[in-house]
């Protein structure tokens, strides 16, 4: 289908307002050191700071460190997701379970992950195993409650549809539980992804694992303001491209999702 | 004039009060108490360094927390994150709102909001640092430079989904702007912000316990890395467990206002769901 | 009587809706005048345009020409001399709010006294026979009673004209009966002028006092129909009467020759 002309002129219209917005955040944080309302020393001109995050771009070592974040995050999602998915599934199904860890899982949750990162530390020292424990906890929430609320779900439409055309045990997965479960778990996944990278940082920043947040520590405690803030812009760029992909990733599985009940109800 | 029979649907009333207690009971604490004996056992029979038992946390948890160390940790770290989360609430409802009224104010924010929402909260603890200085105020902005983003954006996101026949009959009875605003605009969008608040106030903990383990002389969180850091194992324990209970308390706290504030949007959802 | 004389005129309104693949013209040439106290409904094919009339005449949108006036004024927006009823009331009922708090939203900007703002809610809850619902909210009401708060609200506002937007097409047929029958007891005994929109033939003949039949659009006034039936109705017996089925069938055919004379005007036959 192709877009109208108003349509088009519209999106035309927002995208220029948002580009406008951008440059009018640079040009505040530019005037605001230049007419001296906060000192170049703590707020830096945003010319520095785009210079020094294009003389990023260029080092290896950067690479390197932002490799290494992305490592630890990477391995803690796929961790946090297969034992919440594993997990889920199991209690999920099973009511008794379900019933018997709902306090558990409300008691757990809140704990903010961030208070275990003294005793990882005291288990791993300033290793990546450290930074996981947290990454993993964290994230892990996020899945494995999606999960359960997708297999619930799968409960409702199963009495209705499953049962009365007496499915095969094949069948029920793949036409039942994952096709209802699938968009509970890519909100979850969505989810987890971001709080694993805000986490992924934090934890080089308190623990000191080598990685971006660990960089952003030591610029602060150099009092260098402008390396400082070209690597928060890099983290939120970051966490930028995480959203995006997995808000993109999340739709595409929730359109094949409606098309595929769509084919189910004639 | 005709009587009209009017049935009005009532909540459902529910099973005698005293078994459910004692259902939900045996089920709400069955595991946890299972876990903790386990815990208990493994504790005695293989002393680990790190996993002290239960009882000797439970121990320090009185020596350490019980006395002035509640007023000189506890009560700041709560100040900070009471003040900080209520910041976030009254800026972020606030300021989504008049976003969310004004489309091309909408339009011309939404990259940069969209941008400044994906910075990893707890970065913002060195720049605050910088900006001002290692002080109560700046545990306070970081809590809500942290906060503030899922109120703000779920904000917008309900103020502009307001119903449009519900506009309309506030525009055709000439309903006020502020009553438009506080008798429509707010309670339709209440769920959505409510959304928010919950995910701002466990965002809120976390920047708590990390600028206190960060920068700060007192707190909990700069108590329990102090703990770690002296190898005290069970004083960091101790306090990891209570950090836990604020954590629930601030949820079971949550979910009393959210029952509060949304009791129609569940009431309509119970009402579909019979 | 000291309230007749002209309460709302239309002449020549026109609406075209702006579209970037060509405008669509929604109201073509429609006038209509509707005196004080009167019963007036407006029936047509279904897509005619008659929710784009009515919010017109309620000031919710600006019309391309033409005017609107009440009592010789322009009306140029909402007015407080008209109470509109939706159609759909659960999306006009506020939720959160309970039903008393609906139907007193209208009146807080009315400088009236506590005691009056009162008054006026039981009043009109009690008129629609809801008083003893004003404390629960509106979804734990069945569809009939929402609509029956929707109407209090419109009446506690204190209009000179109550406009309804087909307000009984989603409620179940016995309800329905019962609810035109409070339209009419309500103009009846309150004097209130009522300007009902409605797709529904047999509806609008045992309401009106008159019946515009609207044509398919752009929309126009086909054919002004002075209902002579007894001012006293009654869902069997005036239902039963041969005026009424000669009536409903003449409108009933006024409405296929609009469907007809349009098809073949707009479309010619595959």
């Amino acid at each position: 289908m192709r877009p109208s002309p108003t349509r088009r002129l519209r999106a035309v219209r927002r995208a220029l307002l948002g580009v406008v917005g951008l440059a009018g955040f640079l040009a505040v944080w530019q005037t605001v050191p230049a007419l001296g309302l906060i000192d170049p020393q703590y707020l830096p001109y945003v010319t520095d700071v785009l210079a020094r995050l294009a003389e990023q771009l260029v080092d290896l070592a950067f690479w390197r460190r932002l490799g290494s974040t992305m490592t630890s995050w990477a391995i803690g999602l796929t961790v946090a997701t297969v034992a919440a998915v594993g997990l889920g599934t199991v209690v999920g199904l099973v009511p008794f379970l379900r019933r018997a860890t709902h306090t558990m899982v409300e008691f757990l949750r809140p704990i903010p992950s961030v208070a275990l990162i003294p005793l990882a530390v005291l288990m791993f020292g300033i290793q990546r195993q450290a930074a996981l424990v947290i990454i993993v906890y964290a994230s892990f929430w996020q899945v494995f409650v999606q999960v359960i609320y997708g297999v619930a779900d799968v409960d409702t439409v199963a009495r209705d549809t499953a049962l009365s055309f007496g499915l095969r045990r094949r069948e029920q997965w793949t036409q039942l539980v994952l096709p209802t479960t699938l968009p509970y778990l890519m909100t979850g996944l969505r989810l987890a992804a971001a709080v694993a990278l805000i986490l992924a940082i934090t934890a080089e920043m308190v623990i000191g694992n080598p990685g971006l947040g660990r960089m952003i520590e030591l610029s602060r405690s150099a009092g260098d303001a402008v390396g400082l803030y070209a690597l928060v812009v890099v983290t939120g760029l970051l966490g930028l491209a995480v959203n995006l992909v997995f808000r993109f990733v999340e739709r595409r599985t929730l359109s094949w999702h409606q098309s595929v009940r769509g084919e189910q109800t004639p | 004039m005709t009587a009209y029979p009017g049935r009005i649907a009532a909540t459902p009333r529910r099973r005698g009060v005293g078994s459910r207690i004692a259902a939900a009971g045996r089920h709400a604490l069955g595991l946890p108490m299972l876990l903790l004996v386990v815990w208990a056992l493994v504790a005695t029979r293989a002393t680990s360094r790190f996993f002290p038992d239960p009882v000797t946390i439970a121990d320090a948890f009185v020596d350490t927390w019980v006395g002035p160390a509640f007023v000189e940790d506890v009560l700041p770290s709560l100040a900070r994150l009471g003040l900080g989360a209520a910041a976030s609430i009254v800026v972020g409802i606030a300021a989504g709102t008049v976003i969310g009224l004004t489309p091309w104010l909408r339009e011309l924010l939404e990259p940069l909001l969209e941008f400044l929402r994906a910075v990893p909260p707890p970065v913002l603890i060195p720049v605050m640092m910088i900006l001002l200085g290692i002080t109560d105020t700046m545990k306070v902005v970081v809590i809500v430079s942290g906060a503030v983003w899922p109120i703000l954006l779920n904000t917008i996101e309900g103020v502009r989904s307001t119903d449009s026949v519900m506009t309309e009959t506030a525009r055709s009875f000439r309903v006020t702007w502020w009553e438009r605003l506080w008798f429509l605009v707010l309670p339709a969008a209440s769920p959505r912000i409510m959304a928010g608040v919950r995910q701002a106030l466990s965002v809120a903990l976390i920047l708590m316990v990390i600028s206190e383990m960060f920068a700060s002389s007192s707190g909990l969180g700069y108590r329990i890395a102090y703990f770690q850091r002296n190898y005290l194992i069970a004083e960091m324990w101790s306090g990891i467990l209570l950090l836990g209970l604020v954590g629930v308390l601030l949820a079971v706290a949550f979910g009393l206002v959210e029952r509060r504030v949304l009791r129609w949007y569940h009431g309509i959802r119970e009402v579909h769901r019979a | 009587m000291p309230d007749r004389g002209t309460l709302l005129r239309v002449e020549q309104l026109r609406k075209v809706y702006e579209h970037p693949t060509g405008d669509v013209e929604a109201i073509g040439d429609l006038s209509f005048t509707m005196d004080a106290g009167e019963l007036v409904c407006i029936v047509g094919p279904s897509g005619c345009g008659k929710t784009t009339l009515l919010k017109c005449l309620a000031g919710l949108l600006r019309p391309t020409s033409g005017v609107v006036e009440m009592h010789g004024a322009p009306v140029t927006g909402p007015s407080p001399a008209m109470a509109v009823v939706f159609q759909e009331y659960g999306r006009s009922l506020y939720p959160w709010l309970t039903v008393r708090g609906n139907v007193e939203l209208p009146l807080r900007h009315k400088k009236l006294s506590r005691a009056d703002r009162d008054t006026l809610v039981a009043d009109a809850l009690d008129a629609v026979g809801l008083a003893h619902a004003a404390r629960s909210h509106p979804w734990q009401l069945s569809g009939g009673m929402q609509q029956r708060v929707a109407i209090a609200r419109a009446l506690a506002y204190q209009p000179e004209v109550l406009i309804m937007d087909e307000p009984f097409a989603a409620v179940d047929a016995q309800t329905r009966a019962d609810l035109e029958d409070l339209v009419r007891e309500l103009h009846a005994r309150r004097r209130i002028s009522v300007l009902f929109v409605t797709h529904d033939i047999d509806e609008s003949v045992y309401l009106g006092q008159r019946v515009l039949v609207l044509s398919q659009s752009p929309t126009r006034v086909r054919e002004d129909l002075a209902i002579d039936l007894p001012a006293e109705r009654d869902q069997i017996s005036t239902r039963a009467l041969p005026r009424f089925t000669h009536l409903r069938t003449h409108v009933y055919g006024e409405i296929q020759r609009a469907k007809r004379g349009q098809n073949v005007a707009a479309r010619p036959a595959p």
